[in-house]
C-alpha cells in the first residue's frame, strides 16, 4: 500500500551520523540557536499551537451554528470567536506558515548557502513572534476582543469595551517578526547564491519566497504605525478615526487595508511556490513557462499593492477611486491564471504519481482556482454590493487560505518531511488523510457559497430558519475537516520516532537540497556546490517509471 | 562579487564639510522663506528644500552616489511604494463628495465635466 | 576542507555564513537599507496621515503649528546635520586607518549633538508646551481666541508628539547603538579592513536625521509663519 519510494540500500539510521538535529543537545541549545533548520522547527511548533487555537475557536463557531438560534453562546461571545479565530489564522498561522517553517528550512538550502543573510536576526524574528503571540493569548484569555479581526473604528477606537489594544500591541510586534524574515530572505537571494545559481535558474520557491519577502518589507509596516494609530486614539480619543470628533474612519480602512490585501498574498504565494516543486517532482517533468511563473510571482507581489479598495466597495468610499480599484482587482487575477495554467501545462504528459504531497497539489489547484474565480464576482462592483459581508465572501477567502494555502503548506511539509527529520511517514495514512482534508474541506465551505449568494450575512450570532440545512452541512464537514487535521498530526509525529530512515533524496527530486544528507548537517554543505543546470532538470517525460 | 571596490568608497572630508555647509544654508534658507508670504509656495518651496537636503544625505553621507544600482532601486522602490499609499487613498479623499452629473459620459469622464 | 584554510585567512569580524568579506559588506549594506525602506513606510504611513488631517482641517493645524517655536526646531535641525557630519567623519576615520581615539571622538561628537538634540526637544519643546497646556490626554486646555476650529487643534498636537516622539525613540535608540559602536571601537574590533558595523550604522543614523529633514518643515513651516500668531 506504500508506495514511497525505497532506496536500494538501507541508508543509516539517521541516529548514527552527526546533524543538525542532534549536533547539540539540550533546550539551550535549541533556544539559543543560530541555525536556520533549528529556527525552521521552533516556528513550526509555535505556528501549529497556534493553528490549534485558531482551530478551536473555529470549531465552536461552528458547533453554535448548527441552531438559527444560536446553539452556544450569546452574540458577544460569538463575536470574540469570530476575530480570535480570524486574528490568529491570519497574523499568527497564515502569515508565517511556509515562509517561517519551510522558508527559513529550505531558502538557503535550495541557493546553496550555509545559512541566511543574518542567523540572530534570525531567531530574534521568532522571539518576536513568540512575544506578540504572548499578548494575543493574554488578550484572549482577559477577555477576548469582539471587533472582528479587521478592527475598524470608530467601533474599535472609540467603543469596544474589550482588549482592543493588547491583540492590537501583539499584532503590531509579531508584524517586526515578518518584517525581518522578509529582510533576511531578500538579502540572502541576492547575496548568497551558490557560484552559478543565476535567478533564472532558481527554484520557483526561490522566486515566490522574494516575491512574498517584498509584501513583508513594504506593507508590514503600514499596518504597524495603523496598530499604533488605533492604539493611540482609543487611549486619547483624538478623532483621527472617530467621526463624531472630526476623524476619518475610511482612512484606518484605507492604511488597514493597504497591508492587508497585499497580506493575503502573503499567506497565498509561498504555497504557489511550493506547488511548483510538488508538481515538477511527481510528474517528473520540467516546469511548463519557467519564465511566466517567475514574472507572474512578482507581478502578484506589486500589483497586489495597488487593489486593497476592493474591501472597501460599500462603506462610502469615493466611487471614481472603487472604479479603478476594480479594474486593477481583475488584473491581479490575471498572474494567478497564468501560474495554474503552467501547472496544468506541466501535468500534461507527465509521469503522475499520487503520493500524499501530490494529492495535496492537486486539489491545490483545482481549490485555489474555484477561489480565485468566485474572487471575480467581489472585484466586480456590481456584484459585491450584493455578496460583500455575506457568507460568499467568507467561502470566497477559505478556498484561498484552507483549500490553497494550507493544502500547499500540508503538501509541502510531507514532501520536505523526510529532509526534515531524516524518517518516512506512511503514503497510505497520508493519503487517507489529504482525502478526508479534502472532502471535509468542500463539506464545510462549498454550502457557504450558496448561503452567502441566497443572502446569509457574515460575522452573525443567528440566522433565519431557511439556511439551517446548509449551515449544518457546513458543521459537518467542519468535524470532518478537523478530524483530517489531527491525522497527519498523529502520523508525522510518530514517523519522527519510529519512521524508517530516509535516504538524501526518497522522492529522487531535483534541488540542491536533496542533494545533502536526511537530515543536513549543520553546515548544509561539505563543499558550496556549484551549479550547471536549470531547475527541475528532470528528463522529459516519456514515461520513465518509479518503483 | 558585487562590483564594489573591496573597502568601500573614500569620500574626501572637503566633500563632506561642503555637502554639510549646503545643508546648513539650505536650513537658514526654509527657516527664512517661511516668514515671506508667498502663498501656497511657501509649502512647495518649503517641501522642494526638503526633499534636496535629503537627497544630499542620501547621496553623499551615505555613500549612495558610490553604490551599486541595487541600492538605488531598493530606495527608489521604498519611496515609490509610499507614493502608491498616498496617491491611492488621495484618490478617494479627494474625489468622496464628488457627484455623477447627469448622463453617461460624466461617469466615464468625471474630470472632464469637473473642469469644464 | 577548502573553508578551514579560508578561515585563517578571513579577517576579524567575518561571520561563517558568508565566504567572502566582500560578500558579507554587500550583505550588511542591502540589509540595512531594507530595513530603512520598511522604515520609510513605517514613518510615511504617519506622515500620510498626518498630511491629510493638515488638508481635512487647514485652520487647526495652522494655528496648531504656530504654537511651536520655529528657532528650537531650526536649531535642533542643525543639531542633527551636525552630528550627521560626524558620523561620516567617523566612518571616513575607519576607513582610512586613524585612530582608535579619532573614530571614538566622533562617535562621541555624535552621541553628544545626539543628547543635545533630545535635551532642546525635551526641555524648551516638550516641557514647555506641557507648561502651556498643549498636551492632549493630560492637560490640553482650548482656548478661545482659537475660534471654531479650536477643537481640532488637540489633533495638531497629536500628531505632533506622536511624530516627534516616535523620532526621538528612534534617536535613543540610534545613541544607544553609538555607545556600543565605541565600545567595540576601545576594543579595537575595526579597522581599515573591517568597518561594516560603523557603516551600518551611519545609514541608520543619517536616515533618522532625514526624517527630521521632512518632519522641521511639515510640522513648523508649511503654511508660511507670516500669518497671524507668529512669535
Amino acid at each position: 500500500m506504500s508506495t514511497l519510494v525505497a532506496p536500494v540500500n538501507e541508508p543509516p539510521s539517521p541516529s548514527s551520523r552527526v546533524h543538525y538535529l542532534n549536533a547539540s543537545y539540550g533546550i539551550r541549545s535549541w533556544l539559543f540557536t543560530t541555525d536556520h533548520k533549528r529556527i525552521a522547527l521552533l516556528y513550526l511548533g509555535s505556528i501549529t499551537f497556534m493553528f490549534l487555537v485558531g482551530g478551536i475557536a473555529a470549531t465552536l463557531m461552528r458547533l453554535h451554528l448548527i441552531e438559527p438560534q444560536g446553539a452556544l453562546f450569546e452574540p458577544g461571545t460569538f463575536n470574540k470567536l469570530f476575530t480570535i479565530h480570524g486574528i490568529v489564522m491570519v497574523f499568527f498561522f497564515l502569515v508565517p506558515s511556509i515562509p517561517a517553517t519551510l522558508g527559513n528550512f529550505l531558502v538557503p538550502m535550495m541557493i546553496g548557502a550555509r545559512d541566511l543573510a543574518f542567523p540572530k536576526l534570525n531567531l530574534l524574528s521568532w522571539y518576536i513572534y513568540i512575544v506578540g503571540a504572548l499578548f494575543t493569548l493574554y488578550a484572549i484569555i482577559a477577555g477576548g476582543v469582539d471587533t472582528g479581526w479587521t478592527f475598524y473604528t470608530p467601533y474599535s477606537s472609540s467603543y469596544a469595551h474589550s482588549q482592543v489594544i493588547a491583540v492590537a500591541l501583539g499584532v503590531f510586534i509579531t508584524g517586526f517578526s515578518s518584517i525581518l524574515t522578509g529582510l533576511n530572505f531578500v538579502v540572502t537571494i541576492h547575496k548568497m547564491r551558490a557560484p552559478g545559481l543565476t535567478w533564472f535558474r532558481l527554484p520557483l520557491f526561490i522566486w515566490a519566497m522574494y516575491a512574498t519577502s517584498i509584501i513583508f518589507i513594504l506593507g508590514t509596516p503600514v499596518i504597524a504605525i495603523t496598530l499604533f494609530l488605533l492604539a493611540l486614539e482609543r487611549l486619547l480619543h483624538i478623532g483621527i478615526f472617530d467621526p463624531a470628533i472630526g476623524g476619518d474612519p475610511l482612512l484606518f480602512q484605507h492604511l488597514f487595508w493597504f497591508y492587508s490585501h497585499p497580506a493575503v498574498y502573503i499567506m497565498i504565494l509561498p504555497g504557489m511556490g511550493v506547488i511548483s516543486e510538488l508538481i515538477t517532482c511527481f510528474s517528473r517533468k520540467r516546469i511548463f513557462g519557467y519564465s511566466f511563473v517567475a514574472f507572474s510571482s512578482m507581478a502578484i507581489a506589486v500589483i497586489s499593492f495597488l487593489v486593497w479598495g476592493h474591501h472597501m466597495f460599500v462603506t462610502g468610499q469615493s466611487i471614481y477611486a472603487g472604479l479603478i480599484f476594480s479594474v486593477l482587482s481583475f488584473l491581479v487575477a490575471i498572474p494567478s491564471a497564468i501560474k495554474v495554467f503552467n501547472w496544468t501545462a506541466t501535468l500534461y504528459k507527465g509521469s503522475i504519481s499520487y503520493q500524499a504531497p501530490m494529492l495535496y497539489a492537486l486539489g491545490f489547484i483545482g481549490l485555489f482556482t474555484m477561489g480565485g474565480l468566485t474572487g471575480l464576482f467581489l472585484a466586480s462592483l456590481a456584484t459585491d454590493v450584493h455578496l460583500n459581508g455575506t457568507y460568499f465572501i467568507v467561502a470566497h477567502f477559505h478556498y484561498i487560505m484552507v483549500g490553497g494555502a494550507v493544502m500547499a503548506y500540508l503538501g509541502g511539509i510531507h514532501f520536505w518531511w523526510p529532509k526534515i527529520t531524516g524518517r518516512l511517514y506512511s503514503d497510505g495514512w497520508a493519503r487517507f488523510a489529504a482525502l478526508v482534508i479534502f472532502v471535509g474541506f468542500n463539506l464545510t465551505f462549498f454550502p457557504q457559497f450558496m448561503l452567502g449568494y441566497l443572502g446569509m450575512p457574515r460575522r452573525y450570532a443567528v440566522y433565519p430558519a431557511e439556511f439551517q440545512v446548509l449551515n449544518v452541512m457546513s458543521s459537518a464537514g467542519a468535524s470532518i475537516l478537523g478530524i483530517g487535521y489531527l491525522i497527519p498530526l498523529i502520523y508525522l509525529l510518530w514517523s519522527m520516532r519510529y519512521g524508517p530512515p530516509a535516504g538524501p533524496n526518497p522522492w529522487r527530486a531535483k534541488g540542491l537540497e536533496w542533494e545533502t544528507p536526511s537530515p543536513p548537517p549543520t553546515e548544509n554543505f561539505e563543499e558550496i556546490p556549484v551549479v550547471t543546470e536549470d531547475a527541475y532538470n528532470y528528463a522529459h517525460s516519456g514515461g520513465e517509471t518509479r518503483g | 562579487m558585487s562590483g564594489q571596490e573591496p573597502h568601500g568608497h573614500v569620500v574626501p572630508v572637503g566633500t563632506y564639510l561642503g555637502i554639510f555647509l549646503a545643508l546648513i544654508a539650505m536650513t537658514g534658507i526654509t527657516t527664512g522663506v517661511a516668514y515671506i508670504d508667498l502663498g501656497p509656495a511657501n509649502t512647495v518651496v518649503a517641501l522642494a528644500i526638503a526633499v534636496v537636503k535629503m537627497l544630499l544625505v542620501v547621496l553623499f553621507f551615505m555613500h549612495v552616489k558610490y553604490s551599486p544600482g541595487l541600492t538605488r532601486l531598493v530606495i527608489v522602490a521604498g519611496f515609490f511604494w509610499l507614493a502608491i499609499m498616498v496617491a491611492m487613498t488621495l484618490s478617494d479623499e479627494l474625489t468622496r463628495h464628488w457627484t455623477p452629473e447627469s448622463g453617461p459620459w460624466s461617469m466615464l469622464l468625471p474630470f472632464l465635466t469637473k473642469f469644464f | 576542507m577548502a573553508d578551514l584554510a579560508a578561515h585563517s585567512a578571513h579577517p576579524p569580524g567575518f561571520a561563517h555564513q558568508f565566504e567572502e568579506m566582500d560578500q558579507q559588506r554587500a550583505a550588511g549594506n542591502l540589509g540595512m537599507w531594507v530595513f530603512l525602506v520598511t522604515e520609510i513606510m513605517f514613518f510615511g504611513g504617519l506622515f500620510a496621515t498626518y498630511t491629510i488631517y493638515r488638508s481635512l482641517h487647514p485652520q487647526a493645524f495652522e494655528i496648531g503649528s504656530h504654537l511651536l517655536e520655529v528657532q528650537f526646531g531650526a536649531t535642533n535641525t542643525a543639531v542633527l546635520i551636525c552630528s550627521s557630519l560626524t558620523m561620516a567623519l567617523a566612518i571616513h576615520s575607519a576607513q582610512t586607518g586613524k585612530s582608535k581615539s579619532t573614530i571614538i571622538g566622533y562617535l562621541i561628537a555624535t552621541m553628544i549633538l545626539g543628547a543635545a538634540f533630545i535635551g532642546i526637544k525635551l526641555y524648551f519643546e516638550w516641557y514647555h508646551d506641557y507648561v502651556e497646556h498643549l498636551v492632549p490626554g493630560i492637560n490640553f486646555v482650548i482656548r478661545p481666541e482659537w475660534g471654531h476650529s479650536g477643537s481640532q487643534v488637540p489633533m495638531f498636537f497629536c500628531f505632533y508628539f506622536f511624530m516627534t516622539g516616535l523620532h526621538a525613540l528612534h534617536m535613543v535608540i540610534g545613541i544607544a547603538i553609538l555607545t556600543v559602536l565605541t565600545i567595540m571601537t576601545a576594543r579595537g574590533r575595526f579597522s581599515s579592513e573591517y568597518y561594516a558595523p560603523l557603516e551600518i550604522s551611519g545609514l541608520y543614523w543619517h536616515f533618522v536625521d532625514i526624517v527630521w529633514i521632512f518632519l522641521f518643515p511639515l510640522l513648523y513651516l508649511i503654511g508660511g509663519r507670516y500669518g497671524s500668531g507668529v512669535h
